[in-house]
């Protein structure tokens, strides 16, 4: 008996070999599509923003005239929003993933919290801004301060930052604390001694990635009411402040060609510290990640 | 025989430092679990603080506004007096731009999946995936700068009809960005089906893309619907692209060249104007961003069931 026709799968197998071929390189080109829309984007951008940027553009208050406008303020902003959300969020982050990692026993209440941090960061960033509007801006009465909005930026990325580090520290084997306990050293100082420096350079990649998010999400700050103009600097974290994707979005809402191309040399900036940020955090994944 | 000098030094009073420093040992080792477990209830208070704000200041606007009139009407005009307040344009408008982002994410992640998981070599691999994954990274308020400024030009060209606002270039762009989130996550599915099965399709004399679309995709089914979904929500909750470059009309219907708003666009219209707290356009944004929350917290609890659900064991 013969069950395979030998004819019949000849006379197909021209097209489903020329099918093969053509689907291979349509994958191909959907791939290519993304790589392309990425390279435009970032020559469109060098191009427009490029002549704009000099030492002036780093070093100006925002101004009405094109020529004269900087960043300087919105740099500012930036850095001192952030030198509220590192600390807040890596204490926070870290902390919850040791307790999680190290000490919770694995009953309900603990795989509540896990549940609850999986959809909190499914949350969008917008609801994220009326929360801190709510809690931070309103209740506490804290105003648009680099404080309220710091805060929120810190509740935005914890979830990303605890993931990491809960993954990093799930990586440090468990003979390295089986050895500490052997020595005599209690559960803390394994953990604080053992464990953290093992999990260090996992924990610090995934904390700057998210950090690096913060820096440029800019929804969240718009709900806060925080400035988009403004022609002084902060001098303590009550103080208000604007931040540099605001004083992007500022350029980029207004109809004029020159401030679109301020726009653009701002978003130049931006990409430049967060590509810095991402290069540290890849060299320190390389440079010590230890594979054990 | 000298015993060593330490062993003498075990005076009584050494003893009593060393029974201190064990108890203050002791009380840090008590200490430390219960000052993390506060900081893992930070999590948990986010929650509770972002459901409270939200409930309650909804509240208060259905109080002025009936929960009717919300659902129903076809309308979404604050600022006029009084002002009418139907959702329903708001979420027709975050819907077509949704639609058109994954008509365009969909086909390019699943593609760009495909290929990396089947096709490419290792050392392509090593390449285009991090590549992909720079466009994730990418600030939204960069890609809202692009369709505006670029995507929008661009498309006035071929279609001379569409306005500067409308709802397909940051659509596209949506797509654009939510693309990495589906390959990257798609490919992780299709990566985890095992050779043993593709190799058994191949000996068998299926083609690559017979293996693929009738082994590996159906296999990786439930990662890739979990993916897209993931994808929908982002979309969803997107807030700059839409803000710069979708505009600032509510309208209903299925037309995508006109100017449009998402319910992301007006809660960040509202706040950026003086709509004085207390306000029912100020309470408004509550209740818009509750049917958003509602919206992604849906898509999320799906994603995340699909992915347990549908599981493969091999």
């Amino acid at each position: 008996m013969i069950v395979i026709d030998q004819k019949k799968v000849q006379s197909k197998m021209k097209s489903r070999i020329y099918r093969n071929q053509f689907f291979k390189y349509l994958f191909f080109s959907g791939t290519l599509i993304c790589l392309l829309v990425l390279v435009i984007l970032f020559t469109r951008i060098l191009i427009q923003g490029f002549p704009y940027l000099d030492w002036q553009f780093l070093n100006s208050l925002p101004s009405r005239k094109p020529e004269e406008a900087g960043i300087y303020t919105a740099l500012n902003g930036t850095i001192w929003m952030m030198a509220v959300v590192a600390p807040v969020t890596l204490i926070l982050g870290v902390g919850t993933a040791i307790y999680l990692e190290e000490y919770a026993r694995k009953n309900k209440f603990t795989s509540f919290i896990q549940v609850n941090i999986s959809n909190l960061a499914g949350v969008p960033s917008v609801v994220y801004g009326l929360l801190g509007l709510t809690i931070f801006v309103r209740a506490l009465h804290l105003g648009t301060s680099v404080l309220a909005a710091g805060l929120t930026m810190s509740l935005l990325i914890l979830p990303v930052v605890i993931v990491s580090a809960q993954e990093a520290i799930r990586a440090v084997p468990n003979a390295l604390r089986e050895a500490s306990y052997a020595m005599g050293a209690t559960k803390w100082q394994t953990i604080l001694r053992v464990v953290l420096p093992a999990a260090l350079p996992g924990i610090l990649t995934g904390s700057i990635l998210a950090l690096s998010r913060a820096i440029g999400e800019t929804a969240p700050l718009v709900v806060l009411g925080v400035p988009l103009f403004l022609a002084f600097l902060p001098t303590s974290i009550f103080d208000e402040f604007t931040a540099l994707p605001m004083q992007i979005y500022n350029w980029t809402s207004r109809p004029q060609h020159e401030f679109q191309s301020l726009a653009a040399a701002g978003i130049i900036v931006l990409l430049g510290i967060l590509i810095l940020m991402n290069s540290v955090a890849i060299l320190i994944r390389n440079k010590f990640q230890k594979r054990y | 025989m000298a015993l060593p000098e330490e062993r003498e030094s075990h005076s009584v009073r050494d003893l009593i430092v060393l029974k201190k420093n064990n108890r203050k040992k002791k009380a840090i080792e008590k200490l430390v679990p219960k000052l993390l477990l506060l900081t893992a209830i930070v999590s948990v208070l986010t929650t509770i603080g972002i459901l409270f704000t939200l409930l309650i200041e909804t509240f208060t606007f259905f109080q002025r506004v009936s929960l009717f009139e919300f659902l129903t009407a076809d309308t979404w005009y604050p600022f006029s007096n009084p002002g009418e307040y139907g959702i329903l344009p708001l979420i027709s408008g975050t819907l077509r731009v949704t639609v058109i982002a994954i008509l365009v994410a969909v086909p390019l992640g699943i593609s760009a999946a495909i290929y990396l998981s089947d096709y490419a070599s290792d050392r392509t691999r090593r390449i285009i995936k991090p590549i992909l994954e720079v466009l994730a990274g990418i600030p939204t308020i960069v890609y809202g700068f692009f369709a505006l400024t670029f995507v929008t030009p661009v498309l006035r060209t071929f279609i001379p009809s569409l306005e500067i606002f409308n709802a397909l270039s940051p659509g596209i762009v949506m797509g654009i960005m939510i693309t990495p989130t589906i390959a990257s996550l798609s490919e992780d599915a299709m990566s985890a089906v095992p050779y043993s099965i593709r190799e058994g399709a191949l000996a068998l004399g299926a083609t690559r893309f017979e293996v693929t679309m009738k082994v590996v995709l159906p296999a990786a089914s439930s990662g890739i619907i979990a993916s897209i979904v993931l994808g929908i929500s982002r979309a969803i909750g997107e807030t700059m692209i839409v803000s710069i470059a979708g505009g600032s009309s509510p309208n209903l219907g299925f037309n995508v060249t006109e100017s449009i708003q998402t319910m992301t666009a007006y809660i960040v219209q509202v706040a950026q104007g003086d709509a004085g707290y207390g306000t029912t356009i100020y309470y408004s944004i509550y209740a818009v961003g509750f049917t958003l929350f509602l919206f992604t917290l849906a898509m999320n609890l799906f994603a995340a069931w699909i992915a347990r659900r549908i599981r493969e064991e091999y």
